[in-house]
């Protein structure tokens, strides 16, 4: 007999919603949600901000309230590892040698940390950020006078060390690359990240490799550089960004390439199994390309496509894609994906901190935004992007100009 | 408790019990009310927990921030009533509130 409902394979923001908005759509199918963390799904981006500083309340960090899946007759496995599926018999197994049957299996698996293979790494006091329990260790051992080396000057590395100068740490960020956020950002938010947090007093070494940690009793005690030199610390966060975990779809046979292979749909190759959020490879036809996103948004918006499939409701329309970051009391949102970008267009002043970069292609059609402290511009670019607006360079850097005039008077403008 | 109500664009209506000091999306989030979203979590910066406040309820609800009328000035149907309801926090004096629901948060 054909098995009935569907089994999510992971138990994160995406699998959550996708969840919860099965029952809201109506599914009345058996929903199996299998998750290899303790805690039901829970936010993570609050992980390097509010909650790390301690001003969230624990309880608002889940999704839904522990108790919602019972109430909608959603069976929530959690501490539970899927050791494989097999698409043949269409059941997954699990860790514990149980056999659970799909109809539909949605691979909601996430992404890992990259590790970074230096001696030294296992130390104690060594920390990493991806999950509720990552978070506890890391703010358990933040405090005033604490000597915070973050590796890597992305996101995650960025946010905690604003937030850990904000409860007294002394702060270095060690970044590979000429300038932080080098692979996600502009030169110009680049520079401008750069001078906020020196001005914060965080030390930023810029193009330093690691080559290893120094430990005195299994215990870091410092960084050590290429250069030679050694950056003491008390406590080191690594942040050099993430994997898809694809393991299980590519043991399985799916088409994997830097992710799971999916369609417009969060389809895989296999037309049974979806998948949805970090661990995808999807394809983003408004940039002509197949991207793997890592952002709540990208997995939000496949999770709502999974709905709108197995619930047989109207696809939703596809959507720009969008990121956040908050620092000190800075907010950064982006807009867009900056492919195949012609020139950059800064309207306000990074001296002020508020500000905005449109991404222009050659065309000036907006590819992307990035916003500090500039909500109405990134709320125009996210409608923007998706319309493949042309902008108007000199009207885009007019800042003495209101943001819904950028457009008026271009031709063809909507 | 105060005593919400949310009234899908459909008409179909949801009376929920939310806490003081807990916020409207997360009130209806929490109680799977279809239609807010609250995809980034409470943070206003995502647009996608609009809601319309019922006349009667608006001095009570309080005025916009900033950042919020920035997001509502370019999200769909944004009436004089409008509101990110993540925005709009719990307390006993909104018990009784009424919000409706836009067609769509995306």
């Amino acid at each position: 007999m054909r098995a009935d409902g569907v089994v999510i394979v992971g138990a994160g923001h995406a699998a959550g919603t996708l969840a919860a908005g099965l029952r809201q759509g109506g599914y009345t199918s058996p929903i199996r949600l299998i998750g290899a963390e303790p805690l039901p799904p829970y936010q993570r981006p609050p992980l390097s901000k509010a909650w790390l500083k301690g001003e969230a309340d624990p309880a608002g960090l889940l999704l839904r309230p522990a108790t919602f899946y019972a109430q909608h007759d959603i069976d929530l496995r959690l501490s539970t590892r899927v050791a494989g599926i097999d698409r043949a018999a269409a059941c997954v197994h699990l860790g514990s040698g149980e056999t659970i049957p799909y109809e539909h299996l949605v691979l909601a698996t996430g992404s890992t940390l990259r590790r970074l293979a230096v001696p030294g790494i296992d130390s104690d006091g060594i920390v990493e950020l991806r999950t509720e329990a990552d978070a506890q260790a890391l703010r358990t051992r933040l405090g005033p006078g604490v000597r915070l080396a973050v590796v890597g000057g992305g996101y995650i590395g960025l946010e905690v060390a604003a937030t850990a100068r904000g409860l007294g740490a002394e702060v270095v960020v060690i970044e590979r690359e000429q300038r932080l956020l080098a692979r996600v950002a502009s030169q110009t938010l680049s520079a401008f990240f750069a001078d906020f947090h020196r001005a914060k007093g965080v030390s930023l070494m810029l193009a330093a490799s690691v080559t290893g940690f120094a430990t005195a009793a299994g215990k870091v005690t410092g960084v050590m550089l290429a250069s030679g030199e050694t950056v003491s610390c008390d406590v080191a966060l690594v942040g050099i960004g993430a994997l898809a975990n694809d393991a299980l779809a590519l043991a399985a046979g799916l088409v994997c390439r830097d992710g799971v292979v999916v369609d417009e749909h969060a389809v895989t190759s296999d037309p049974a199994i979806f998948a949805i959020g970090d661990c995808t490879q999807r394809p983003m036809p408004r940039y002509g390309r197949s991207v793997r996103l890592e952002s709540v948004p990208n997995a939000l918006e496949q999770a709502r496509q999974v709905v709108a499939r197995l619930c047989g409701k109207p696809m939703p329309a596809a959507e720009a894609p969008w990121f956040w970051s908050e620092q000190y009391d800075l907010r950064l949102q982006i807009a867009g994906l900056s492919f195949d970008v012609a020139r950059t267009v800064v309207r306000g002043d990074p001296a002020t901190a508020r500000f905005a970069v449109f991404h222009l292609d050659a065309d000036n059609r907006l590819q992307a935004l990035e916003a500090v402290n500039s909500p109405a511009e990134f709320a125009a670019a996210r409608q923007w992007v998706s319309a493949r607006q042309i902008i108007d360079p000199a009207r885009a850097a007019d800042s003495a100009l209101p943001v819904k005039q950028i457009i008026e008077s271009v031709p063809g403008a909507a | 408790m105060s005593k919400v109500t949310y009234i899908e664009f459909s008409g179909k209506q949801h009376t929920i019990d939310v806490p003081v000091g807990t916020s409207v999306m997360r009130g209806a989030v929490d109680n799977g009310v279809p239609g807010i979203d609250g995809d980034c979590g409470g943070e206003c910066a995502c647009a996608t927990c609009h809601v319309y406040v019922d006349p009667a309820w608006l001095a009570r609800t309080g005025t916009r921030t900033e950042m919020e009328q920035s997001m509502l000035s370019f999200a769909a149907g944004t009436e004089d009533n409008s509101r990110l309801c993540c925005q709009i926090a719990m307390s006993a004096e909104l018990d009784g509130l009424i919000v409706k629901l836009p067609e769509g948060q995306h």
